[in-house]
């Protein structure tokens, strides 16, 4: 394994296929400001930038080190906090941070450094501003206990700004200074970095216990002649059984670089999407294309974990409450299956999950991708998804509903759901009882609703009650069913919604 | 010119002797990860690292234990039982019963039954799983209704009465009665409980604790050794967050890497994975209040009674002081002129709760807030109103206790930040938008918090300190006080550096370190800087006392021709440096070290009699919050939050507003998303933060002020400075009043619906429903959230 951590190429051909990189970072390397604070990808105090060379571009997006393998960031360049402060000077993100006072005990700091630093690379380097919602967007999987976040959002919105402070602040804290600080450079633009990850690229990566195919060919080899071995991709859930249960991994074959894996287009009569697409990816893709899939999307985990989590690792875990399932069935997805020895073979996701946490891939079978017709991406849908958290929260409920309408009656329905039963399931009763009926036909959606009551039990757990989640599931329908009929739903569950539309907020009051 | 973080002016008396505020003394190590916790230090390659094997029983005998798989295990050194304990088993901090490892009975899931010492992390987290453990299950009481029915107490019931409740709620034109259940909240300090020991050549040990507490942990640390207390050391630079999570939880991790540093001669380190913490340690108390008040037509509360059960845990742990708390706050900011308050130490077979910022106070707040909120409705005012008719003011100024409200600051800053919210005509067009808007529904509330201030335990209100000058005029300082994140150190050296007249930057605060203050109390009760800040003064200003001496013969001048100001000293006509005139005050013998000591005065509590002065003064403040709810589901956000908060006069302004966000912020989350859950086995479900929500940067609103209330202390406590940890996170009670009073505009406030704690959107949507079936007359049961 070769890869830049910081500014130093680093060899290391000993690590367990599942040594994560923070504890490479503190144990073998005494990089210790990356914090542990969960070691489950739920805090951020663990967080670095990872810079990868894409079509030639030298890109930076945040991670959660306690959960990711280091040997996945082969070929990377792995920035800790300790190199943002490298040349002697505080990287705008942390002199924002200082001079915002948007640490307290510090634990979370790092984490925080490191996501606010990677907002700043990304916006800066793309000339764009930075507003709010960019910013708790970018901190979104960082917690902090102490500060209550509003310093540490001023920072992320000050850091263009004229530093305030000389560098020197600890030194002598009285002395007011308006210095800029003239911060280096841009690390996308560090054409050493980028060089030097090019030079990486084109060798081969030759670790005996995780394989990182770059196409099929490859991973049909690594498969071959690694049979015992386990699959990965973003390990946002599989490395919980490492850092959680205190399982250890021989041979990993990580799948999230296989090419064929990775694609993301719109063709004639479908969307495909790659098994290895991370929901960032799709996040990014769909932004304009497909709004309501988009803002789902936001709405799962954190940027951390959408960074690293794919939409094949989503659908396979086959998690009763994961976010996806619920849309691809929404939409009648297909899925692609391949096998190890190259053949492959599609199932409708409607028949992929068997029972609970069971699906229909056999031991030698992968998702490849998935196929979303365009046809029924262009119907009307919405997705709602009601959690404790609006934030990097598992699902209590999540609605995907799709309505196809012909001349004012509906013709198609689909009612799917999370976090209801043992599997993604669709609610085909109360389907059955809205379709071929009018759009607006009120009778036919209390018939959907009670026929919903009649035939969904769901569990009562610690994120919600069994009454709980049914009365969602109901409610989510009518919200949907006003929504198709143009009533103005403002919800919360889907889309972030501006605190400045919502709030009584007086002209009158005196505050900024 | 330097940004002020909020629309706060900088005057003069609020610095303590500086133009601009010191940033965190730790800010710059924070953002460039150089600021070292004890998991950062360098590991020694000998050290042994700690898991423990785990109670799965909440209430049991054991049986038989089998460690022999453990013990087998690759990695594995050492494997102790209780009886390898070589001192004491008990680390209790106070009274009895937390044992370091359970004998042959276990009181909660979690107990440490025993310990292994591996080479690794790792190791000792796989061995531990192989043990072998059979248990004889015994009945367990695993809810505070239980423990009351079943008389099971930790410790005798308290009860604090004035008047005549009894007959005064029988007189009363109206009544109230019902009971509300307020659910407990996870410390989640980012940095988990940690300690590293290492033996030292005299059989002693020196322990880096991540502890609020170090001369407890050192004193139990001495306990389990049976060694003499001045054998042990204990060292605390920082922690990653308390919240009191780390008052006396934090000293069972000392003792037993102490124990296993002893008998294998090498350093060994306990640090507990998340979950093992979330699991193992201490949790905020939840409490089962019943209430019944009488008040008046106007609303005028002229009796009440309480009976507030802590669910204490298996042991007494602090529950005494946090059930005393909580009596202590069941009238908020309102006077009771009959009342009995009754505290309940409810035992349950589910671990040791404890210390968690506020003290059991935001549970008696909780409580009295929605007596408010139910009176309002009753009849039929604006919530303010009521507050500030039952406000304490003139001739009603006297607690249930006894005490006094000396100062006239709670009426003064509610109706200050009434105005400065615009609070009315918000009031007015919630109104208007709950009325038009069949889906969403706005809720507004402003919440007072008077928070007493002073440990009650008269014998903790101790402080001590150490001061050095050097020769080149630098300053070093100890304090018994911890810095956790809150900025004690920065306030300390501000102090030591106003009280001598010197640049801030001459002040290094070091290490809290047991062998520089002896016998510090836990840095706890918001009382940090009132006590240590007072202890480097005193040693300060002996010092300075003796410079001034030295300066008086030394060049012939009066007392008051010797200054220190802006870093220069004056004597008489002449200035010299600081540094030169202590190099001169070295030179001619002159002693440039003293310790300082501050003992807080006027306090007593006559527990008899139920009465006295348990606090020195009172910190006040409140908040105004606004919530919009979507009726679909229940979920909301908060819109738009006005804090006013009274710490007297600031010695840190831009710390105390941090302190004041970050504790509303902690607060909204223990009355919002976060939500602990036990099972019907005694089992915390949620034991990770994928399912205990602590809130995010997107569940605070963008209007978000706080403004600090412009008035001195009126007790001499440091500069006129008043104390700010706990207080201000009572003022998150405003979110939750406010999704009670969105819950009731449902019902037109005929109703303020029963509201489960936290306010979960499914709690809100029952409220909701509630107000709903209120309305359209059926007669529903009120959908009140079992508690367990």
């Amino acid at each position: 394994m070769k890869l830049i951590l910081n500014d130093e190429l680093i060899e290391e051909n000993t690590l367990p296929s599942d040594f994560t990189a923070l504890r490479y970072l503190r144990e073998k390397r005494g990089l210790t400001g990356t914090k542990e604070g969960c070691a489950s990808g739920d805090c951020g105090a663990c967080t670095l930038l990872v810079g990868a060379l894409e079509d030639g571009e030298l890109t930076y997006s945040t991670l959660n080190s306690c959960i990711t393998p280091m040997q996945s960031l082969t070929g990377k360049h792995v920035v800790s906090v300790e190199y943002l402060s490298k040349t002697g000077e505080l990287h705008p993100a942390q002199q924002a941070m200082v001079e915002s006072h948007g640490s307290q005990c510090g634990f979370c700091t790092p984490g925080f450094v490191l996501s606010l630093a990677g907002l700043y690379e990304n916006k800066q380097s793309s000339e764009q501003p930075i507003d709010r919602e960019a910013v708790c967007d970018a901190i979104s999987g960082n917690l902090c206990r102490c500060t209550g976040y509003r310093p540490i959002i001023d920072a992320g919105l000050s850091m263009f700004k004229e530093s305030m402070f000389k560098e020197s602040m600890v030194k002598e804290p009285m002395i007011e200074g308006s210095n800029e600080t003239p911060y280096v450079e841009l690390m996308s633009k560090n054409d050493s970095i980028k060089t030097q990850l090019e030079g990486l690229q084109t060798e081969p990566h030759d670790s005996s216990n995780y394989l990182q195919p770059t196409d099929l060919e490859q991973l049909a080899h690594a498969l071959k002649s690694n049979p015992a071995a386990t699959l990965i991709a973003g390990g946002t859930d599989l490395m919980l059984e490492n850092t959680q249960r205190y399982r250890d991994f021989d041979a990993l074959i990580d799948v999230s670089c296989v090419a064929e894996l990775k694609h993301l287009h719109i063709g004639e009569t479908s969307l495909t999407i790659g098994a290895s697409v991370t929901y960032s990816e799709l996040e990014d893709f769909s932004k304009t294309l497909y709004p309501q899939m988009n803002a789902l999307l936001s709405r799962i985990a954190s940027r951390q974990i959408r960074n690293r989590g794919t939409i094949g690792g989503n659908v396979a875990n086959a998690s009763p409450i994961a976010d996806l399932p619920p849309l691809l069935l929404a939409f009648d997805a297909d899925i692609q299956l391949l096998k190890n020895d190259g053949s492959t073979r599609v199932v409708n996701i409607a028949d992929f999950y068997q029972g609970y946490k069971q699906t229909q891939l056999a031991k030698d079978e992968m998702i490849a991708s998935f196929d979303v017709s365009l046809d029924k991406l262009a119907q009307f849908h919405r997705f709602y998804k009601v959690s404790k958290r609006m934030e990097d929260d598992i699902s209590s409920v999540m609605l995907a509903v799709r309505f196809e309408e012909k001349n004012g009656t509906l013709t198609d329905v689909r009612l799917a759901f999370g976090g209801m039963a043992a599997t993604p399931i669709r609610g085909l009763k109360a389907e059955a009882a809205l379709t071929g009926k009018l759009i607006n036909d009120e009778q036919a959606l209390n018939q959907s609703i009670e026929a919903l009551r009649s035939e969904l039990t769901p569990m009562s757990d610690m994120r919600a009650s069994s009454n709980y989640r049914l009365d969602m599931a109901c409610n989510l329908i009518r919200k949907a069913w006003l929504e198709l009929n143009g009533t103005d739903v403002v919800t919360f569950s889907g889309h972030a919604v501006s605190d400045s539309i919502l709030s009584t907020g007086s002209e009158a009051s005196n505050h900024a | 010119m330097r940004k002020l973080p909020q629309d706060f002016t900088l005057g003069a008396k609020n610095a303590a002797n500086n133009r601009l505020l010191p940033v965190h003394e730790s800010a710059i190590k924070h953002v460039t990860g150089q600021a070292v916790y004890i998991d950062d230090m360098p590991e020694w390659p000998n050290e042994l690292h700690v898991a423990t094997g785990l109670s799965t029983e909440a209430h049991a005998d054991i049986v038989s234990i089998n460690l022999d798989k453990v013990r087998a295990y690759p990695g594995v050194v050492d494997v102790i039982v209780q009886a390898d304990i070589p001192g004491e088993i008990d680390v209790s901090p106070v009274l009895s019963g937390d044992l370091l490892l359970a004998g042959d009975f276990v009181h909660f899931i979690g107990q440490s039954i025993f310990a292994v010492a591996a080479t690794s992390l790792r190791a000792a987290k796989q061995a531990v799983a192989l043990a072998q453990i059979e248990y004889k299950p015994r009945e367990a009481t695993l809810h505070p209704r239980q423990s009351l029915e079943r008389q099971e107490f930790v410790l005798p019931t308290h009860t604090i009465s004035c008047g005549d409740a009894k007959g005064a709620l029988e007189s009363a034109p109206n009544k109230l009665k019902s009971d509300m259940y307020i659910k407990g909240q996870e410390h989640f300090y980012l940095e988990g409980q940690i300690s590293v020991a290492t033996p030292n050549e005299d059989g002693g040990v020196q322990v880096f604790a991540s502890s609020q507490h170090p001369a407890e942990v050192q004193k139990l640390v001495a306990r389990v050794l049976g060694l003499p207390v001045a054998q042990v050391l204990v060292e605390v630079r920082r922690m990653g967050g308390g919240f009191g999570g780390k008052e006396s939880q934090a000293a069972v991790l000392g003792c037993m890497a102490a124990v296993l540093a002893v008998r294998n001669r090498c350093p060994v380190k306990y640090r507990m994975p998340r979950q093992d913490d979330m699991v193992q340690t201490g949790k905020r108390h939840d409490f089962w209040n019943s209430y019944q008040v009488g008040f008046s037509d106007a609303g005028e509360i002229l009796a009440a009674e309480y009976d507030m059960v802590g669910k204490c845990g298996c042991t007494a742990d602090l529950s005494d002081g946090v059930v005393d708390r909580a009596m202590f706050h069941a009238d908020n900011a309102y006077f009771l002129p009959n009342a009995r308050i009754s505290g309940y130490r409810g035992k349950t077979h589910t671990v040791s709760n404890t210390a968690f910022r506020g003290f059991g106070g935001p549970k008696g707040v909780l409580l009295a807030e929605n007596v408010i909120e139910e009176i309002a409705c009753a009849v039929g005012k604006d919530s303010l109103d009521i507050r500030k008719l039952n406000c304490y003011q003139t001739d009603k100024d006297t607690t249930p206790y006894g005490q006094k409200i000396d100062e006239d600051v709670l009426l003064t800053l509610i109706e200050e930040l009434e105005t400065s919210s615009d609070y009315r005509a918000r009031r007015e067009a919630i109104n208007a938008f709950n009325k038009q808007n069949p889906f969403l529904k706005k809720g507004l509330a402003l919440t007072p918090v008077k928070f007493g201030i002073s440990f009650t335990s008269k014998h903790l209100n101790q402080g001590g300190a150490l001061l050095h000058i050097y020769t080149d005029g630098s300053v070093h300082v100890s304090h018994g006080g911890t810095e956790m994140g809150q900025g004690l150190y920065t306030k300390v050296a501000q102090i030591v550096a106003k009280a001598f007249g010197i640049d801030y930057q001459r002040v290094n605060v070091g290490s809290t370190r047991t062998d520089k203050v002896p016998n510090a109390s836990p840095t706890a009760a918001s009382a940090g800087t009132d006590l240590n800040g007072m202890a480097a003064l005193d040693a300060a200003m002996t010092i300075k006392g003796r410079l001034q001496e030295f300066a008086m013969e030394h060049f012939a001048i009066a007392a008051d021709a010797f200054a220190i100001e802006d870093d220069q000293v004056i004597l008489g006509s002449e200035i010299m440096s600081f540094p030169e005139f202590i190099k001169l005050a070295y030179m001619n013998r002159v002693s440039l070290s003293s310790t300082g000591f501050y003992k807080t005065p006027k306090i007593g509590y006559d527990r008899k009699a139920a009465k006295g002065r348990p606090f020195l003064y009172f910190a006040n403040g409140a908040a105004v919050a606004e919530v919009i709810v979507d009726t679909f589901t229940g979920e909301y956000k908060v819109t738009q939050v006005d804090i006013l908060h009274d710490v007297g006069d600031s010695i840190n302004a831009d710390i105390d507003i941090g302190q004041i966000e970050g504790a509303f912020v902690q607060g909204m989350g223990w009355l919002t998303s976060e939500e602990l859950s036990w099972d019907d086995k005694g089992r915390i479900t949620t034991n990770s933060p994928a399912n205990y929500k602590i809130p995010t940067s997107a569940d605070i609103p963008e209007k978000f002020t706080v403004k600090l209330f412009d008035r001195s202390n009126s007790e001499e406590s440091v500069y006129r400075s008043k104390a700010v940890g706990e207080p201000p996170l009572m003022l998150g009670i405003s979110v939750w009043c406010a999704l009670k009073d969105a819950c009731a505009s449902v019902a037109d406030h005929k109703i303020s619906p029963p509201l489960a704690v936290p306010a979960t959107p499914e709690a809100v949507f029952y409220a909701m429903q509630a107000a709903q079936n209120h309305k359209a007359g059926v007669n529903g049961e009120v959908a009140k959230e079992a508690s367990l």
